[in-house]
């Protein structure tokens, strides 16, 4: 395939975009959440040491993407973590998820700024004609 | 924006009229120059508000407008709980009862510029801001639950602030119906330990001089005085109103088909006022508008204990504390009957003429303060809610800038490190846990704030009354 995994940022007016791209649905699920932490700080500098289970399910794939990484922010949030790795897999709308990250350290994370939760606002989950699945949305920030 | 389907009402209104699925028409306040700069999505998203049920008079776009979730940020509605109208979680927004506190410290310039790096040293200490801060108020189930039903009369009751605060606080510092059974566990655990904090983004405290005045009776009536420092502190319910917003937002958008409501965008979820989940929601936003206002009078009483410090003999009075994400219920005149109503300001400040019944008596004379905020090295501004009849946008005026360049291009145009050292130079101390946050919030990343000030004033939504600039800024 002529594309390549990866997470990006896209532009919105006040807020961030996040863009997972994968080879399956999950990898863009997994790849949105690289791209929601690095919205905070630089995914190098996340050191993987502690793993949480995150498990959450919803009718729709836009849904549970949102509810994905609403997951992801909210612990992120209880925990004060920052999350550097993530492994997804999807079956019938249910999502188990595992990520790995370590305790916000703001002298080495230097932490830019804190997603509040992750909106419906381009919100979307497809298969593009070449392949690769994109799972997108806009982080309220 | 394109402009072409906008009637020009004023010089500073321009209305969309209803059409297709429009329910009323849409009205944006701005001058020219103003609207042309506004992204297309402002108007598509205030057409899509138009369509709800139950929206009355119009939907309306402040001069600060933006691309926000659902609504723009700098839209208002109303809605009529009598005619199936809804209140929408996309149309209160993530952080519910965001606003802007001002305080009075009756210190000139020149007091503070001796120790002005100091000040802004304890300052950044004291004040927990910015991604992995905590307070150091931690609340048990009970206290949680006082808290929401409190607001900062409750922080007040706890020692952090004075009585005569409340009477500076709109709904006197506590929003009555507030549900803490409304709010879920999990929203209540994201809360556990932010009690006191400034968060990070756009939020801030500041350190501002009243460089001009432009209404003396007016700055008179809110102790404003030319060359003299306020505080101002911007933020909201943290954790707990995220965490609100997000919950209500997917149940309601999941729910919309079962109340017969078909979204225009799914950002718009929202229930019937009269519906469980509008009841719910309601219980559970009111309960997140306590929390940013217990939130605003413990940064208060910090930055009171940090000042006291430096200045023993001052008291830091409270100017006035405004909300600017929120629903509420009101009575307005429409068409010359008084209806109630539910009025959705999303990055919108309610502003009340004098004579208002819902007025603290030392403003009933003048009208509600109005707090425009700007960013770091642009100017803040104080306003007064305009007596203008009818009223106009359900007595709503703008709150703040606004955005002209997002974070992404923001990052590519500064670096932080250059932001803070050109402020510097410019006499202004920007303290921030993160250089690229404050890349990110650079001033020139907003509109001229005195444009969307004077559209604002010759507009009628609000009058001004007072400029300032900023000394010291905390950024989270």
């Amino acid at each position: 395939m002529a594309f390549q995994a990866g997470a990006e940022h896209f532009p919105h007016g006040a807020d961030v975009g996040v863009r997972g791209i994968g080879h399956t649905k999950a990898q863009a699920f997994e790849q949105a959440a690289l791209a929601l932490t690095e919205i905070v700080t630089e995914i190098g500098s996340v050191v993987p040491e502690e793993a949480v289970e995150i498990e959450c399910a919803a009718p729709g794939d836009g849904l549970l993407l949102a509810d994905w990484l609403n997951r992801v922010i909210y612990e992120m949030a209880v925990r004060h973590m920052l999350f550097g790795r993530f492994m997804v897999t999807i079956e019938n709308g249910h999502l188990r998820g595992r990520a790995w990250g370590e305790k916000v350290d703001r002298a080495r994370h230097v932490p830019a700024v804190e997603p509040k939760g992750a909106t419906f606002t381009a919100l979307k989950v497809e298969q593009r004609p070449d392949g690769a699945w994109i799972a997108q949305c806009v982080i309220d920030v | 924006m394109d402009m072409s389907g906008l009637s020009r009402e004023s010089e500073t209104e321009w209305r969309l009229p209803a059409s297709g699925t429009m329910r009323v028409p849409a009205v944006i306040f701005g001058d020219a120059s103003l609207l042309a700069e506004m992204d297309d999505k402002v108007l598509e998203q205030i057409r899509n508000v138009a369509c709800l049920p139950g929206i009355v008079d119009a939907a309306y776009a402040m001069p600060d407008a933006h691309w926000g979730y659902g609504f723009p940020i700098g839209g208002v509605a109303a809605f009529d709980p009598e005619e199936g109208g809804i209140v929408s979680a996309g149309g209160v927004g993530f952080d519910v009862s965001c606003g802007v506190r001002n305080l009075l410290t009756g210190l000139r310039r020149g007091d503070i510029e001796g120790v002005k790096k100091d000040l802004a040293d304890s300052l950044f200490r004291n004040i927990p801001a910015g991604v992995g801060s905590t307070g150091k108020i931690m609340l048990d189930e009970r206290e949680m639950d006082a808290m929401l039903e409190g607001g900062a009369r409750w922080a007040v009751a706890q020692g952090y602030g004075v009585p005569a605060d409340l009477e500076r606080i709109e709904e006197g510092g506590c929003m009555a119906g507030a549900s803490p059974d409304a709010v879920s566990a999990h929203a209540k655990k994201r809360q556990r330990d932010e009690m006191g904090t400034l968060g990070s983004g756009n939020h801030y405290l500041e350190v501002q001089e009243v460089v001009a005045v432009q209404d003396e009776a007016a700055a008179a009536a809110f102790g404003l005085r030319l060359g003299e420092i306020v505080i101002a502190i911007h933020c909201g319910s943290r954790g707990l109103g995220h965490q609100i917003g997000t919950e209500f937002l997917r149940e309601m958008a999941v729910a919309a088909p079962d109340h017969g409501i078909v979204l225009p965008d799914l950002e718009l979820a929202c229930a019937p006022i009269q519906s469980e989940l509008g009841q719910r929601y309601l219980g559970a936003m009111r309960a997140a508008i306590n929390c940013a206002l217990a939130n605003r009078q413990i940064l208060t009483h910090l930055a009171r204990r940090v000042f006291g410090h430096f200045f023993p003999d001052r008291s830091l009075d409270l100017l006035f504390d405004v909300s600017h994400n929120t629903c509420k219920e009101e009575w307005h005149d429409v068409a010359g009957r008084q209806r109630r109503l539910f009025v959705h300001r999303k990055g919108a400040t309610r502003a009340f003429g004098a004579l208002h019944p819902d007025l603290p008596a030392a403003y009933a004379a003048v009208g509600q303060p109005v707090f425009i905020g700007g960013s770091m090295g642009t100017s803040s501004a104080i306003m007064v809610g305009a007596s203008t009849r009818p009223e106009r946008a359900f007595a709503s005026a703008c709150h703040g800038a606004g955005r002209s360049l997002s974070r992404h291009q923001a990052l590519k145009r500064w670096h932080g490190r250059q932001v803070i050292d050109d402020l510097a130079r410019r006499g202004i101390i920007v303290k921030s846990p993160s250089a690229r946050g404050v890349a990110e919030e650079a001033p020139g990343a907003y509109k001229d704030v005195d444009a969307v000030v004077e559209a604002a004033h010759a507009a009628g939504l609000a009058r001004k009354v007072a400029r300032l600039e900023p000394v010291i800024c905390i950024k989270g």
